[in-house]
């Protein structure tokens, strides 16, 4: 042991990666292979895992979480689906227009917030657009290893139903598909229903979408801790604010459409993160002083820590007023 | 590198010894001369050459006879090693995380052959070469977290990660400091730990927690705990206690130097991949009375860490009603000379004992 | 009949709470004893839930003190039973054909409502959503680390294993999964040198 304990790097470890496809499916959604530059294989990983990847756009450096779509059983390749986002901050946009085969890259090891119960006698995934990129790992997974699933997938249109034909023709009987554009909605409530005991249920998509099926699934007297969701928030652009960081001993500027860790990321802060999405705690900071009003926009502190205003997550939320000092 | 193993018990005639080799690389785990509950992680990424802490499991001299031993317990009380249904994928992340790691780590000790899922397994100083399907149970003789941790020291708990918190679904538990697997199986974290004295109220198991959860593949970490044993018995388990106990009693200022035993636990974190589970190995170091103190540093410090335990603990930990003989012998290595911060034995630097 | 109060203890020790009624498609509802008063409490908060209700009782000492009462309840099933092992093969079924939506409200002793308790985990339902209140005997059910054995309605400490003959002392750690506090052997580092036995929660 050393003497003074050593404290871990911000995030997770990294690997160094070869883009080995660019395939767009749709005009919104392109999907991103990638080989590792070492020749070694993949590390395994759970279905439900993402992975952070880096982005370097000129001076400035992006870290968007992804989720893993590929089969974990295939270590040769980690495959990410992209949505093209023209109002975003930029991560996509640079994926689709700047990124092609053979660029370097690098990527992050795996990270699981949405992970499935592996006690659980059934598993119904809800999807939501881009948000069937994790069920496809799950799908692979449960094929794989035996373990009953379905899946309830809601699409803008045929033309934006991304992976629709090859799910459909792989698994005629567990995949459903409804297209808004021809009113077909999920039918969540006769869904529900019926479900033997120890069934689970994975909704991943819009805000709106997962906000019905928690809501739905507690009047229909089901247990939370058999309803799972994962959202990636983008961090939202917000009015610029200043911020002093009381251990760094430095003021520092947060840019309109930069989230509060980018900025303090930009100043050479060495701060803790590791999902950057609001949902993993890791960026967690104490407020040692503040004057004015908490943006919280994450799904890590409670209701009592969004009211304290001693605590705020970097990676997402933001703050307007005239003064916050933070312990960083 | 070449490792002479022991051929020694960790019952009955005691025979198990500690060579030089093994008393200077013991993990005396208290780098200042007081002790009190901290959540005292840090990266297992290494460590000097030669300690225990440089190899991400240690093989040492006592590997062999610790096996033995541990079948032994086994027969007894197959109970002591379980695994929930839903945690045989756990038990195959581990069993190729150890073998990866020893097969690397002790090239002349064990080989890992890999053909796709065809995999043959190499121990040399037990003997052993299988061939067998990872990932199908149906090829091994026992689950895989049994098959691989009868050839690995120390315990091994295998926590379920699930609504930001962790289950005790698995494990193999043959050295312990007094916990029942068998009891604790299913358990969260706080209620495993409930037993545990002062630490609760400090928050240390909140952190603790919240540091674990978050525990990345590729990042393990590690951390030092520690109590009291008679005699070097492994087996101190609540299961045994009512033939164990009495151990307690025999202690004499004739023979505490030989029979009284610091046990030290090197616990590790891993996050396993396919699982998304956290293995956390515990492994067992122990030191008897009389050799710890050979380092001088050591001698000083241990007394004054037992003098200075508040009470709460060392009844928790089982040595309050032994303290005052262990006092009495410790007092005569604490000559009141400082000692250096950091648990390094320092023997370049620390004077020998003035008496 | 007011509610034992359970001192504040270690945090693996089971804390009982009040039945409240609960959204759901389906309510089972396992009492034994006084714990019928609170299904009986339950009911006066809402009656409305007992359509869908299929309530299993153990009356134990209390005889046919609380059976009319809660049949007239009009629960669609009521099922009265000698005892919690004689019981136990139909709460297994009833969990089995059961669907998500199923609210498990259980009344009574520990004993009762660990078992019972466990039944429904192993067929799939999170302990956190199985509601419990405690009423009648505070006595445990213990299990004897050392010979694994299980002795029923132990109301003193140090107690005696009904199988392997140990004097143990009582912990407050508990195992949902046996449904069991722990005994450990009380004379281990003394033989023969065993304490008065004290009534539990004196």
């Amino acid at each position: 042991m050393s003497a003074a304990p050593q404290k871990a790097k911000a995030g997770a470890e990294k690997i160094e990666v070869t883009v080995s496809a660019v395939v767009p499916l749709n005009p919104l959604v392109t999907r991103f292979e990638f080989t590792r530059r070492d020749g070694q294989p993949f590390p395994p990983f759970s279905a439900g895992a993402h992975t952070v990847v880096e982005m370097r756009d000129g001076e400035r450096t992006r870290l968007n979480p992804y989720s893993l779509m590929s089969d974990p059983g295939d270590n040769s390749i980690y495959a990410i689906s992209v949505r093209r986002d023209d109002q975003g901050r930029g991560g996509s946009l640079f994926l689709h227009n700047k990124v092609k085969v053979g660029d370097p890259m690098t990527i992050t090891f795996p990270v699981n917030l949405f992970p499935l119960d592996l006690r659980g006698r059934k598993h119904v995934f809800l999807a939501g657009g881009i948000g069937i990129t994790p069920f496809l790992a799950m799908i692979a997974h449960l094929e794989r290893m035996g373990g009953a699933w379905e899946l309830h997938y809601s699409c803008r249109s045929r033309e934006l139903g991304t992976y629709v034909d090859e799910l459909t023709y792989k698994h005629p009987n567990k995949v459903h598909v409804y297209f808004d554009d021809q009113d077909q909605a999920i039918g969540l409530e006769d869904l529900l229903d019926g479900q033997p005991l120890g069934t689970h249920v994975y909704v991943c998509g819009p805000k709106g979408m997962i906000d019905w099926v928690h809501a739905t699934a507690a009047a229909h007297g089901w247990p939370d801790e058999n309803v799972h969701s994962e959202e990636f928030l983008a961090p939202q652009p917000g009015k610029p604010f200043e911020v002093r960081l009381c251990k760094s001993d430095i003021t520092i500027q947060v840019g309109e459409h930069e989230s509060l860790l980018e900025a303090m990321e930009r100043c050479g802060v060495d701060a803790p993160f590791l999902c950057r999405g609001g949902a993993c705690g890791q960026c967690e900071t104490d407020v040692v002083d503040s004057d004015g009003d908490f943006v919280h926009r994450d799904h890590w502190l409670d209701d009592d820590e969004h009211a304290s205003g001693k605590k705020i997550m970097p990676c997402v939320s933001r703050f307007v007023g005239k003064t916050l000092v933070l312990d960083r | 590198m070449t490792i002479q193993f022991n051929t020694e018990t960790f019952r009955d005639d005691y025979s198990f010894r500690n060579s030089d080799w093994a008393i200077k690389r013991f993990p005396f785990p208290f780098h200042e001369d007081s002790y009190m509950y901290s959540v005292n992680m840090e990266q297992h990424r290494g460590g000097p050459a030669g300690s225990v802490y440089e190899k991400r499991f240690d093989v040492d001299e006592h590997y062999v006879s610790e096996m033995a031993d541990r079948a032994i317990v086994l027969a007894d009380d197959p109970l002591r090693c379980q695994s929930l249904p839903h945690m045989t994928l756990a038990g195959w992340d581990t069993l190729e995380l150890i073998m990866v790691c020893k097969s690397e780590d002790y090239p002349d000790l064990f080989e890992l052959h890999r053909d796709g899922d065809r995999w043959r397994w190499i121990n040399k100083p037990m003997g052993i070469d299988h061939t067998f399907t990872f990932l199908d149970e149906t090829t091994l003789p026992c689950g895989p977290l049994e098959y691989i941790t009868r050839q690995a020291q120390g315990d091994y708990a295998v926590l379920d990660q699930r609504g930001d918190m962790l289950y005790m679904d698995a494990g193999m538990v043959t050295t312990q400091a007094d916990w029942s697997l068998d009891f604790d199986i299913g358990m969260d974290f706080f209620e495993w730990h409930a037993p545990v004295p002062l630490a609760h109220e400090m928050g240390i198991f909140k952190r603790a927690l919240k540091f674990l959860l978050n525990v990345q593949q590729g990042a393990p970490a590690r951390r030092l705990n520690w109590t009291m044993t008679v005699n070097p018995l492994l087996d101190t388990s609540p299961e045994n206690y009512h033939k164990w106990g009495v151990q307690k009693t025999t202690l004499t200022p004739e023979n505490i130097g030989a029979k009284q035993h610091l046990r030290v636990e090197l616990q590790t974190f891993y996050r396993l991949p396919r699982s998304n589970a956290l293995l956390f190995p515990i492994r067992c170091y122990l030191i008897a009375f009389q050799d710890l103190v050979s380092v001088p540093k050591w001698g000083r410090r241990l007394h004054r860490v037992v003098r200075d335990l508040p009470e709460e603990l060392a009844t928790y930990k089982g040595f309050i009603a032994n303290r005052p003989m262990m006092l009495d012998y410790l007092s005569r290595y604490d000559d009141g000379l400082p000692t250096s911060p950091g648990i390094w034995p320092d023997l370049d630097s620390e004077p020998p004992l003035q008496t | 009949m007011s509610k034992f109060q359970f001192p504040p203890s270690i945090a693996s020790r089971p804390v009982y709470g009040t039945l409240e009624p609960r959204p759901g498609k389906a309510h089972l509802m396992i009492a034994d004893a006084e714990g019928a008063e609170a299904l009986l409490d339950l009911a006066a908060r809402d009656a409305a839930l007992f359509a869908t209700a299929h309530i299993i009782f153990i009356p134990k000492g209390t005889g046919e003190t609380y059976v009319e009462r809660l049949r007239a309840l009009g629960p669609a099933q009521f099922y009265v039973g000698p005892s919690y092992a004689a019981s136990v093969q139909r709460i297994r079924r009833v969990l089995s054909d059961a669907h998500m939506g199923l609210q498990v409200y259980l009344a009574g002793t520990e004993g009762l409502m660990g078992q019972a308790q466990n039944e429904a985990m192993q067929a799939g339902i999170p302990h956190g959503a199985i509601q419990t209140e405690h009423r009648g005997s505070v006595a445990r059910r213990m299990q004897c680390v050392h010979c694994k054995g299980i002795t029923e309605d132990v109301t003193t400490d140090p107690f005696v294993c009904s199988h392997c003959g140990l004097n143990l002392f009582v912990r407050d750690h508990y195992s949902r999964r046996l449904a069991a506090f722990q005994g450990v052997c009380i004379d281990a580092e003394d033989p023969g040198n065993v304490p008065e036995p004290v009534e539990l929660y004196k």
